[in-house]
């Protein structure tokens, strides 16, 4: 029986459920002493002195600041930020010093004896001072990236007498990943001069790259291993290159095995989060609802540092105009720098940014128009053989008016919305409204990065019979481990207990690329596949495996022949399909080798009292592929639904002076039990052929739907146009007594 | 260290008695001390559970906890539940029904389902979404948590 399609249980969840799977803080090594760091708490200056005040035994203590850093610089793209600051403040919780010693308590004290003097210049803030110009906090205008997306001839099709043009400009506010274990390492010294990193990490060679700039060492002498990692969304990916790092400077300097967790409050002021965004839309549009062009101006807030930010600002730019034909779109998209702690990677990466401005100002047109949001969506759905924005032509076999008709059946939308407005209109409390969202998004790396990365998977036929995958992709929660197993399984012709997932080493495993981008399941999963299925073909050319065959035949012939004739191993690296081409210049052409498509229908209750919106029930169908693992699938998407939900309704980064100052999880409100609604995933699956048994990517696309369709609700619901999350109650009492107000 | 008076309690039904400062976190003293690593932090302010073990069958948060308040009680950590290689009830049905993703927060939320079938036997899905509301989840959406916790019921009423 094929093991894609079962919903097999999670290879470790044995581990998980009984407290002995492993996670960084449960690992102690010998002669082990911690790590803290000492934090500037301006948002920008210069650097006149650091003291180390008295009562303190300095001489106990390792002490790194930035003359200690062969080569300070945290390596990613642009390589502009120091792992210790060396002169300069550029954010408010930039690192300036490092401390190690056994005791975590004569730490804290000695964190607090420390002094760093510095004079204040001029912060910006915003995007808004950013792009004034208020002060210069990057090169020469604050923009670290810009990019364009010309499609057809937009002014003109503004100036056309038969359109009516639709504007606004909407908001999004950042948002901390908060995964539940907080960021942690432990550095030690490895016999050979080289230097090893073990943690909580989403890509192991990052963090490699960065010790190898670091410390200018070779591959093999900056080891990198991955941990039972509890929880990551993006916010995993290049922090731990700091904070690993760093680890790493206090073991080379003290000579002993150094751990650094950071409590929840560093975690949450100091590293990453979702970049916050302003879109302004203009659309031209027919009176019978068919937008003729799109002019769209995007800018995301990056932070002090370049970081990831320019590859989330090409994701959302180029999710910017959605799953619609539009003959004409013009796409401007910047990243802008400001003197906060860098944003970074989170789920979906930019797109969620863009395709809420958008989405939102689908129901903003159909408004306009006086049409329904369903028909309006419907009239401009791209086709299959049609153009998206970039001049990519869909070969997906998507029909999302099909998606569309399925979603509304499922939710039960003209009957509850007809419901809805009839009691709404008796007054009382409590108001109810109908929303939906209609997205896609795209799979894998974007535009020529997979073939870049040119990622490996190995696999390894063994001793005893089973097969190992070896990948540096890493599961971090959401399945790695089960649906490489799966694909691995069914591309052998054995069980999924037959097969290992090698511990993510850069010592042992291949470089399959990041985890991140949706890519795990559709990119590196059909290397997984690949890879087995050379294993498989050199066993039945050896002739010790005849087809057909069972899984006791295939591991007495898997053992013989390691053991007769030596290493039975096979790797398979990316290819890019010959029919995808891609501009970066331009940015044209085929952005993604494949979306996955979805349209999320959200219900909402505002109580008039309180102003409080809740989402009441939510419907979320996607087309995705083949699912491997229906359970698992399902899962990803309730947990992207979730997080959307706390974006859009309750999380809430309050910003002081550059800082987060909620730093606290009394403070910062992610949404408990009580506050999810059912969730009904609904799954189409039409086979992509690039991607393992059909399929594609999964993990991002639940966090684009839920804010716009919730607040697209609130509209139904309350008349009320929102254009900013979160929408918390008080940005719905000022909405709505501002309109009362008139 | 060694001069310290021990303080006395039970854990998983065993007694133990390490001598550390009263007013040390439950929380250390069972991940450092006793080696207890299941139970695990994720705020250090008693907001998200991971840390939640059972006191004499009650949920606390073990980060709040000074251990001199459960001299002579009795502890439950997640490492309690099982006996021996067979799972209980409630971490069965979380492997089956996909309960645990990243597992951080997964001892702490199996103790607090744990809580509330030995509180009410045959709970309703807002007894169950109340009762683990004060455990976050950052994975799941909390759906195949119900699910799991649903399955448990079963599996404890007799189901297969």
């Amino acid at each position: 029986m094929s093991a894609i399609g079962q919903s097999v249980p999670r290879k470790e969840a044995h581990a998980k459920v009984t407290g002995r799977a492993r996670y960084v803080d449960d690992v102690v090594l010998p002669g082990m002493i911690h790590g803290i760091t000492v934090r500037s708490s301006c948002p920008r200056g210069r650097i006149r002195a650091i003291r180390f005040g008295d009562g303190i035994p300095w001489d106990e203590i390792t002490v790194v600041t930035a003359s200690d850093v062969p080569h300070n610089v945290v390596a990613l793209i642009n390589d502009d930020q120091p792992a210790l600051a060396d002169g300069v403040i550029n954010h408010s919780e930039e690192p300036v010093v490092l401390l190690a010693h056994p005791s975590r308590a004569l730490l804290e004290r000695a964190r607090a004896a420390v002094t760093i003097d510095v004079e204040p210049l001029p912060a910006v803030l915003t995007i808004e001072d950013a792009l004034a110009k208020t002060a210069i906090a990057w090169g020469t205008d604050n923009v670290f990236k810009e990019y364009w997306i010309r499609k057809g001839d937009v002014d003109a099709a503004f100036a056309r007498p038969d359109v009516t043009v639709i504007e606004g400009e909407y908001f999004t506010g950042a948002q901390e990943q908060l995964y539940i274990e907080p960021n942690g390492v432990i550095a030690s010294l490895e016999a050979d001069g080289g230097v090893a990193v073990q943690g909580s990490l989403q890509c192991p060679y990052y963090v490699q790259k960065a010790l190898m700039k670091l410390f200018d060492l070779p591959p093999e002498r900056a080891r990198v291993v991955q941990l039972e990692t509890g929880g990551g969304f993006g916010g995993k990916e290049e922090y731990p290159s700091m904070i690993g790092v760093h680890a790493a400077l206090l073991a080379r300097k003290s000579g002993k095995p150094v751990k650094i967790i950071y409590d929840r409050a560093e975690d949450m002021a100091a590293t990453t989060k979702r970049h916050p965004a302003r879109t302004r839309e203009r659309a031209a549009v027919t009176r019978d609802g068919r937008i003729v062009a799109l002019d769209i101006d995007f800018v995301i807030d990056g932070g002090a540092y370049s970081t990831l930010s320019q590859v989330v600002l090409s994701r959302g730019c180029i999710h910017a105009a959605g799953p619609y034909d539009v003959d004409h779109v013009r796409v401007r998209a910047r990243a802008v720098a400001t003197n906060t702690p860098p944003h970074g990677a989170f789920r979906g990466f930019g797109a969620p940014q863009s395709l809420f401005a958008l989405e939102r100002h689908m129901d903003v047109i159909a408004r306009g128009l006086g049409l329904a949001p369903d028909e309006l969506r419907r009239r401009n759905f791209v086709r299959k053989g049609q153009t998206l924005a970039t001049g990519q032509i869909v070969r997906d076999d998507i029909d999302m008016a099909a998606l569309l008709d399925r979603a509304l059946a499922a939710s039960e939308w003209h009957a509850r919305r007809k419901r809805f407005a009839e009691e709404n209109a008796r007054g009382g409390r409590v108001k109810r409204g109908m929303g939906l969202a209609t997205f896609l998004h795209g799979t894998g790396f974007t535009g020529a990065g997979e073939k870049h990365l040119a990622s490996i998977v190995a696999a390894e036929g063994m001793a005893n019979g089973r097969v190992r995958v070896l990948a540096s992709s890493t599961e971090i929660g959401q399945g790695t481990n089960t649906i490489f197993s799966q694909i691995a399984a069914d591309a052998l012709g054995v069980r999924c207990d037959d097969i290992d997932v090698a511990t993510p080493d850069t010592r042992d495993v291949p470089n399959s690329g990041p985890t991140v981008a949706s890519r795990t399941c559709t990119i590196v999963g059909k290397l997984v596949e690949s890879a087995a299925a050379s294993v498989k073909a050199q066993l039945l050319a050896s002739g010790l495996l005849q087809a057909p065959y069972d899984a006791p035949a295939f591991r007495a012939a898997c053992s013989r022949f390691v053991k007769e004739r030596g290493p039975l191993r096979a790797t398979a690296q990316y290819e890019q399909p010959k029919d995808v081409s891609w501009d970066e210049n331009e940015f044209r052409g085929d952005a993604y080798g494949a979306y996955s498509w979805a349209v999320y229908v959200a219900q909402v209750a505002v109580d008039a009292t309180t102003y409080e919106a809740r989402c009441e029930d939510f419907w979320a169908l996607q087309e995705v592929g083949k699912v491997i693992h229906p359970l698992l699938a399902a899962g990803q998407i309730e947990g992207g639904v979730a997080q959307g939900i706390g974006w859009t309704l309750y999380e809430n980064v309050v910003w002081k002076d550059g800082r987060m100052s909620n730093d606290r999880m009394t403070d910062y409100i992610v949404p408990t039990s009580a506050d999810v609604p059912p969730i009904h995933v609904l799954f189409e699956e039409k086979p992509y052929a690039h991607g393992p048994a059909g399929a594609k990517g999964i993990g991002e696309l639940p966090m684009d739907g839920p804010a716009p369709a919730i607040l697209n609700a609130i509209a139904d619901a309350t008349g009320i146009s929102l254009t900013r999350v979160p929408a918390l109650p008080e940005t719905i009492f000022e909405a709505i007594e501002g309109a009362r107000r008139g | 260290m060694a001069d310290r008076a021990p303080v006395a309690f039970r854990v998983n039904g065993k007694p133990c008695a390490p001598r550390v400062h009263p007013m040390r976190r439950l929380l250390d003293v069972l991940r450092e001390d006793l080696q207890l690593t299941g139970t695990k932090e994720g705020c250090g302010e008693g907001e998200c559970g991971a840390c939640a073990v059972l006191i004499d069958g009650k949920l606390v948060d073990s980060c709040l906890v000074p251990v001199g308040q459960v001299s002579g009680h009795e502890v439950t950590t997640i490492e309690g539940l099982a006996s021996g290689s067979t799972l209980s009830s409630i971490q069965q049905a979380f492997v089956e029904h996909g309960g645990a993703q990243c597992g951080i927060c997964t001892p702490g939320m199996i103790l607090a389902a744990r809580e509330l079938l030995d509180r009410v036997p045959h709970p309703v899905e807002g007894e169950i979404r109340e009762a683990l509301a004060g455990n976050i989840c950052r994975c799941t959406g909390y759906t195949r948590i119900f699910a799991s916790v649903v399955r448990a019921i079963e599996i404890e009423r007799g189901g297969a």
